[in-house]
C-alpha cells in the first residue's frame, strides 16, 4: 500500500519579519554603516526643513501690489499671485483667458470619458485626435465663429508649454514609431531615410533647430510663403523628440524574440498587421519608461522657445523678474516654474508607472 | 486500428500531392544547408522528419511555409509555386498552420486572443464566430477553462497545445511541427503528443520534425531521415526502423534508441 503525502500547511510569517517595527529594523537600521547614514539623513534634514518651512510658509507673504509689501525674511509670493493669470496665459487678452480654459475642461472631460464602460474607444481616440484639435485651434486662436482673433505670438506662458509639450509628444510618438520601423526595414532607400534622419537630427543641439525653425527658414522661403513661427518651432520641436523617440522604440522591437515575428509570418498575417497587432504592443510596453524618459525631456525642452522671443512659462516668469516693482523675487518666481514643471513630469511618470502595472500580463521571454 | 491504417494507405495513395520538393537547394551564406531535396508528400499523409541537430529538417519544413526562401528549385504547396510573389505566400501561410519549439505564443493576448488573431484578421471571420471556433479548438486540446488567461500563466505543455489550437484555429490544411515537443519537461511531452496523435487520425496532413520515435512509429506514414542537408532516406516506420538501409541511419538510430 501507497504512504499517501498530505502536504503540510503553510504557516503565517513570523511577526517579527512584518510590520512597521520590522520594516524600520530592515530599512534603516540593518547594519551600522546603514544606521550612521539614518542618523546622518535626519541631521540634514534637521538642518534643511526647518529653515525652508520658515521662509516658504511661516514668514511668507501672499498678497501685494509690489516687493515693497513683503517681508525681508520671506518668501514673497505675492509676486506669483498677481501675476498668476499672466504665468498661465502669457499675453493672452485676459477677457478672452476662457477659451482656452474651456478647452482644457474640454479635453480633461473627453480623456476621463475612457473610463466609461459603454463608450467606444476607438471613436473617442479619433474624436480625440483629430476633431478636438480642431475645436481647440478655433478656440485659442479666434477669428471664426465671432471669437476674436489672438495672434499666436501673444500665446503663452504655461498655456504654451502645455500646447508645445503636448502637441510635441502627440505627434512625435507615431513619427518615431515610423522611423524605428523605417530603420529596421528590409528596404533600402526607406531605410537610409530613416538613419541619415536620425542621425543627422540627434547631432544637431535642439536649440539649433530652434533658431533654424525661427530664424533660418523664413530666409531660404521665398516671400508670401512664410507660414507661422509658433508652427515651425513646433516641427522643430516634434522632429528633435520623434528622432530620439525612434531610437527607443528601435531598442524594444529589438528585444521582441525571432520566434514573434515568425509566429506573426506564419499565421498569414501581413507586414502592417504583424507589427501592429503583435509586435509593437510588446516592443512599446518594453520600452514604456525610455518612451516616458523622452516625453518629459521633450517638456522640459519646451523652455528653449524662450530663445526665439517665445514666452512660455518659463520665458514669462523671467520677463516678470525684470518689472521694477518685483525686483528681487527671481528664487520665488523659479521655484513656482520648478514646482510647476515637477508636478507635470511627476504626473506623467506616475501615469507611466500604472500603464506598465496594467500592461502587465506575467509572461516571460521565450 | 488495421482499419483505420489501411483506409489511412487508401486516402494516402489515392489522393493527390500536396507538397513537392523539386532539387530544392539552400545556403546560409556559403554554408549549403539543403542539398537537392526531392521530396513529395500526399494529402492526408503524416510525415516524420529526424536528422541529428544541423541536418536541415528545420530548414527544410520552414521552406515550405516560406519562413525560409530557397535559392534553388521549386517547392509547390497546395499546387501554389513558392516564389517571391506575396500573394503566393499568403494564399499559403492561410493553409498552412505552424507549431514551434518555443511555442511562439503572443504574451500580450490572452489564450483567446492568441487563438482567434489569425482568424479576424486574415480570415475576416466575424469576432464572435471565431470565438466559438478558438473555444471549440480549446476544448479539443482540453484546456477550454484556460482560455482568458495570459500564454505566462501556463505550463509548457498547456502552451504547446494552446499552439497547436492556434495553428488549428485558420483549419489549414497541412500542418507543420518543428521539434514540438524538445523544449518540453518530460511529463508534458505526453500531452502534446497525444493532441498530436488525436489531430493525426483525424486524418491531417502533417510535417513533424521531432525525436520522438514512438510517436514516429504509432503515427507516421514515412520517416524521412536527414543528414548534412541530404535526405538519406525516407521509408514506412515498420521499414525504417527495423530495416534501415544507410549506414548513416543505422547509426543514428541505434544512438538514439539504445539509451
Amino acid at each position: 500500500m501507497a504512504i499517501i503525502f498530505n502536504p503540510s500547511p503553510s504557516l503565517p510569517p513570523p511577526s517579527t519579519s512584518v510590520g512597521p517595527v520590522a520594516w524600520i529594523r530592515q530599512n534603516l537600521l540593518s547594519s551600522p554603516l546603514n544606521i550612521i547614514l539614518t542618523l546622518f539623513s535626519l541631521y540634514i534634514m534637521y538642518l534643511t526643513i526647518p529653515p525652508l518651512v520658515e521662509w516658504g510658509i511661516i514668514n511668507a507673504t501672499w498678497t501685494g501690489s509690489s516687493k515693497a509689501d513683503c517681508t525681508a525674511s520671506g518668501a514673497c509670493w505675492a509676486f506669483i499671485t498677481t501675476r498668476f493669470d499672466q504665468f498661465m496665459y502669457g499675453l493672452y487678452p485676459s477677457e478672452e483667458t476662457w477659451r482656452i480654459n474651456l478647452a482644457a475642461i474640454l479635453i480633461v472631460l473627453l480623456v476621463g470619458m475612457f473610463s466609461i464602460k459603454i463608450v467606444h474607444k476607438l471613436y473617442l481616440s479619433i474624436t480625440i485626435i483629430l476633431i478636438y484639435p480642431v475645436i481647440a485651434y478655433c478656440l485659442f486662436a479666434g477669428g471664426i465663429f465671432g471669437l476674436e482673433p489672438v495672434e499666436t505670438s501673444r500665446w503663452g506662458g504655461l498655456f504654451l508649454t502645455v500646447l508645445l509639450g503636448t502637441i510635441g509628444i502627440v505627434a512625435s510618438f507615431p513619427l518615431g514609431i515610423l522611423l524605428a520601423l523605417g530603420r529596421r526595414s528590409n528596404m533600402p532607400i526607406a531605410k537610409s531615410i530613416c538613419i541619415i534622419f536620425i542621425e543627422t537630427i540627434r547631432a544637431v543641439p535642439l536649440i539649433t533647430i530652434m533658431f533654424m525653425a525661427s530664424v533660418m527658414i523664413p530666409l531660404f522661403l521665398p516671400d508670401g510663403l512664410n507660414f507661422n513661427k509658433l508652427l515651425r518651432v513646433l516641427i522643430g520641436i516634434t522632429l528633435f523628440s520623434a528622432a530620439y523617440m525612434a531610437e527607443v522604440i528601435r531598442g524594444g522591437l529589438q528585444a521582441i524574440p525571432k520566434g514573434q515575428y515568425e509566429a506573426a509570418d506564419a499565421m498569414g498575417l501581413t507586414y502592417w498587421k504583424s507589427m501592429t497587432l503583435v509586435v509593437l504592443p510588446q516592443a512599446l510596453k518594453l520600452v514604456i519608461p525610455g518612451i516616458v524618459n523622452t516625453f518629459i525631456g521633450l517638456f522640459k525642452d519646451t523652455t528653449l522657445v524662450y530663445i526665439v522671443g517665445m514666452f512660455d512659462l518659463l520665458g514669462i516668469i523671467q520677463l516678470a523678474n525684470h518689472d521694477t516693482k518685483w525686483l528681487g523675487t527671481t528664487i520665488e518666481g523659479y521655484a513656482f516654474a520648478a514646482f510647476i514643471y515637477w508636478a507635470f513630469c511627476f504626473g506623467m511618470s506616475r501615469y507611466s508607472m500604472a500603464i506598465e502595472r496594467k500592461l502587465e500580463t506575467g509572461h516571460k521571454r521565450n | 486500428m488495421t482499419n483505420t491504417n489501411m483506409a489511412r494507405a487508401q486516402l494516402a495513395s489515392g489522393e493527390s500531392t500536396i507538397i513537392e520538393f523539386n532539387d530544392v537547394n539552400k545556403w546560409y551564406g556559403d554554408f549549403h544547408v539543403l542539398k537537392n531535396i526531392n521530396f513529395s508528400i500526399k494529402k492526408g499523409e503524416r510525415i516524420v522528419v529526424c536528422g541529428p541537430s544541423g541536418s536541415g529538417k528545420s530548414t527544410m519544413i520552414r521552406c515550405i511555409n516560406r519562413l525560409e526562401e530557397h535559392q534553388k528549385g521549386s517547392i509547390l504547396v497546395d499546387g501554389i509555386e513558392m516564389n517571391n510573389n506575396l500573394k503566393n505566400i499568403e494564399a499559403i501561410r492561410k493553409d498552412v498552420g505552424m507549431v514551434f519549439q518555443h511555442f511562439n505564443l503572443f504574451p500580450h493576448l490572452t489564450i483567446l486572443e492568441n487563438l482567434t488573431l489569425a482568424p479576424i484578421w486574415v480570415r475576416k471571420t466575424p469576432k464572435k464566430e471565431a470565438d466559438e471556433m478558438a473555444m471549440h479548438y480549446l476544448e479539443r486540446v482540453k484546456i477550454g477553462n484556460q482560455a482568458l488567461k495570459y500564454p505566462g500563466q501556463l505550463s509548457g505543455g498547456q502552451q504547446q497545445r494552446v499552439a497547436i489550437a492556434r495553428g488549428l484555429c485558420m483549419q489549414p490544411r497541412i500542418m507543420l511541427f518543428d521539434e514540438p515537443t524538445s523544449a518540453l519537461d518530460p511529463e508534458m511531452i505526453k500531452e502534446v503528443l497525444d493532441t498530436m496523435i488525436q489531430l493525426a487520425e483525424e486524418g491531417m496532413t502533417m510535417v513533424c520534425v521531432t525525436h520522438e520515435m514512438g510517436f514516429a512509429k504509432t503515427v507516421a506514414d514515412r520517416v524521412v531521415f536527414m543528414d548534412a542537408g541530404e535526405i538519406v532516406e525516407a521509408n514506412e516506420p515498420h521499414a525504417f526502423f527495423d530495416n534501415p538501409q544507410h549506414d548513416r541511419t543505422q547509426n543514428f538510430l541505434s544512438q538514439i534508441l539504445n539509451h
